[in-house]
């Protein structure tokens, strides 16, 4: 039936600190009334030391929202803020033994109810950053404005190009009439999978780009890097640039990305990325080439 | 742990003992092909024979050649849609209604990125369609029109053959998903309009992986899978013959227990509803209550959310459904519960109980006395909910971000 583990059922059978908390002095709510999850979550701050001495919450949502809201007080409570403010939505998860893919986003609430009290106890304007939308690729955990801002980034085309940029699609196949279609939203039609857009889409040595001194291609590198460190990081994982070796780029892979199966699939992505960055054509290799080569 | 009851009987039920028994010669000693010239053919050919006559009771058709076997409820309705496509290719239009089942609306959507031009009736808060806006739509591009007999969620009845009339006086054919009706409320084709009809044995006790297409003699046909000529070639591919054995049995108990399905088990669902309702305030009943199935009631929970319900009634070995779709991954309440414009804080807190004649009134109360503390648990952790009813304006007191 539900794939929860053990943590979170016992949290959600019987949650901690439910309920109003009377004394808060920093409150957050958040979560969508539509997608069936919201979670109001209460501080009682220490003035002086930004102690958290209780935390309470009260949410509408489905088991794993309220054994992670239930999780969240627990973590936080006797904290700083600011040592609070370092819980991510990844420890939450982790807190609770996992929580099946499409539970995610309940963990990502419960930070969002975090960064939302803090604000409000600070007094200070709380802007959420969140945008998510309906989980599409299952295997991978990648949803519909993680995919269409991808394809919207870096002007991908085909089937291929999205798995390659973002790995959805890569898994049990399920998923592809739905990435065609946002696909087909982005573009305006399905350009054929077959022959990946060579030529066409990766701009390749153009003579119209002026040519950039050794110094600013390394920093464009590195900046290109940076743009997409946040989606490694979404899988748990993270890229780094260790050499420039002319045309060679070696870049140490860690976390999810490393040794799994879709390493190739990621170092071909990030390729695809400092072609069209730099404009030539060069090669990304793993760290591991630059010892043994 | 308690025994276990089991109140999602529109999602599936229980084979009947005495369908398992039928079919299990079917396994064994009875293993042959139907199609075969001998012996162990032969015997096949006539239990197929008597399981078709069965169907055809069950849902009083002219004939049993209008009877075709598919594998489940899903392939007859592709069939139906796909057929009437193609048999009548200057037509690209279909009407439909904005509740059906995702086995004709998946595919309805499929069919309009093909061209295919699909309107889909809206109902009212009730689940109700308009019989005048359906009638302004009958039109001579209208290849098919596809209306469910009655609603998986709520039990909701449409006027199917009503609706089947009006359509055959325009000349345009009339298919009904009634997988949740067959076997529950009478049905007599042979007196209706109706030209084809969907049915799935695992709703009627029977096994899954088997269906029946009811197919009105003289309607215009192509079929969805080619090959041999089983089923006179409509639907080719060795029979399924222990499930369509087994189907047939649970047509013939279907029927004898037609009565009680609309005497006993109504009034155990009504017993339940009544006792819930009685117990748990800000509660509501979702769907026309005046028609609908005997076996079937929604119930929305307002300020709380299913899969919570769920777990705590599993928890003590009920067995229920919610109409938000949480756990299919996505977020949003179910396509019936927004297209009734019910209110996303009751949508997401309604729970379908669908009862069988296997339920008893033992089990009903045992029910009525678990739901109230469960709906009052999870208020308690609402931010919706104060001690004993809603917050004052409950919208305005609670307004999450990015809601
Ligand atoms: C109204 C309706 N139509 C079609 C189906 C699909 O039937 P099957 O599971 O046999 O494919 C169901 C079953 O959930 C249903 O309730």
């Amino acid at each position: 039936m539900w794939d929860y583990s053990d943590k979170v059922r016992e949290h959600f059978f019987n949650p901690r600190n439910s309920g109003p908390l009377t004394d808060a002095n920093g409150i957050g709510d958040v979560g969508s009334i539509k997608c069936g999850d919201a979670l109001r979550l209460m501080l009682k701050v220490n003035p002086e030391s930004e102690i958290i001495e209780d935390a309470h919450f009260q949410t509408f949502g489905c088991g794993s929202a309220i054994a992670s809201s239930s999780a969240l007080t627990e973590m936080i409570k006797s904290k700083t803020l600011d040592q609070a403010l370092q819980v991510s939505n990844q420890d939450i998860a982790d807190y609770l033994d996992g929580l099946p893919p499409e539970k995610m986003h309940c963990s990502v609430m419960g930070r969002e109810a975090l960064h939302a009290a803090v604000a409000n106890y600070r007094g200070e304007a709380w802007q959420d950053d969140h945008e998510e939308g309906d989980l599409v690729c299952k295997c991978f955990a990648i949803d519909a404005v993680m995919i269409e801002e991808t394809i919207r980034g870096n002007h991908l085309k085909t089937m291929a190009d999205v798995t390659n940029y973002t790995k959805a699609g890569g898994g049990c196949s399920a998923c592809h009439e739905k990435i065609e279609d946002i696909l087909i939203a982005v573009n305006g039609r399905l350009y054929s999978s077959d022959a990946p857009q060579k030529g066409k889409t990766a701009p390749v040595e153009s003579p119209v780009k002026p040519k950039l001194t050794n110094y600013q291609r390394i920093r464009k590198i590195e900046e290109t890097l940076e743009a997409i460190r946040p989606m490694l990081q979404r899988d748990h994982g993270d890229v780094t640039l260790v050499e420039v070796d002319g045309k060679k780029i070696y870049v140490a892979l860690s976390g999810a990305c490393q040794g799994c199966q879709m390493e190739s699939a990621t170092l071909g992505g990030i390729q695809q990325k400092l072609i069209e960055a730099l404009g030539e054509l060069l090669q990304v290799l793993p760290v591991g080439a630059l010892a043994t080569g | 742990m308690m025994t276990p009851i089991y109140m999602d009987n529109n999602a599936t039920t229980a084979c009947d003992p005495a369908v398992v028994e039928a079919m299990l010669p079917f396994f064994t000693e009875q293993f042959g092909n139907a199609s075969s010239i001998h012996s162990f053919g032969e015997q096949v050919g006539k239990a197929l024979k008597e399981a078709r006559g069965r169907v055809q009771n069950l849902l009083g058709a002219a004939h049993d050649s209008e009877i075709v076997f598919t594998s489940c409820g899903t392939e007859s309705d592709s069939t139906a849609i796909l057929s009437a496509l193609k048999a009548n290719p200057e037509r690209r239009t279909i009407i439909t209604t904005v509740v059906e089942h995702p086995a004709i609306l998946t595919l309805c959507d499929y069919l309009e990125k093909e061209g295919v031009v699909v309107q889909r009736l809206r109902v009212d808060k009730r689940g109700r369609i308009d019989l005048d806006e359906y009638k302004s739509l009958l039109s001579e591009r209208v290849a098919l029109v596809s209306a469910m007999w009655a609603n998986n969620e709520t039990g909701t009845l449409f006027p199917v053959e009503e609706m089947a009339e009006m359509a055959h006086e325009k000349g345009i054919p009339f298919h009904t998903d009634a997988v949740q009706a067959v076997g529950k409320v009478p049905i007599d084709l042979k007196s209706t309009r109706i030209d084809m009809l969907s049915c799935s044995g695992h709703k009627l006790h029977a096994p899954k992986g088997i269906g029946v297409l009811y197919l009105r003699r003289n309607t215009r046909f192509r079929p969805l899978l080619r090959g041999g000529h089983q089923e006179r070639g409509r639907r080719a591919g060795t029979e399924n013959s222990a499930s369509i054995v087994g189907l047939g049995v649970a047509c013939e108990l279907a029927q004898q227990h037609m009565e009680t399905e609309n005497t006993t088990v109504k009034a155990l669902r009504d017993r339940l509803q009544r006792g819930i309702l009685a117990k748990v305030n800000n509660a509501f009943v979702n769907g026309d209550t005046v028609h609908r199935l005997p076996n079937t009631a929604s119930i929305a929970f307002e300020y709380v959310e299913g899969e919570g319900i769920l777990l705590l009634l599993n928890k003590q070995g009920i067995a229920a459904s919610s109409g938000s779709a949480c756990t299919s991954g996505s977020l949003e309440p179910s396509h019936v519960m927004r297209a009734m414009g019910i209110p996303y804080t009751a949508a997401h807190g309604t729970i379908r109980f669908s009862l069988s004649r296997y339920n008893t009134e033992e089990e009903v109360d045992r029910v009525i006395a678990a739901v109230p503390p469960i709906i009052a648990q999870l208020r308690k952790l609402s931010p919706y909910w104060s001690v004993d009813g809603p917050v004052e304006s409950p919208e305005r007191a609670f307004k999450p971000a990015y809601a």
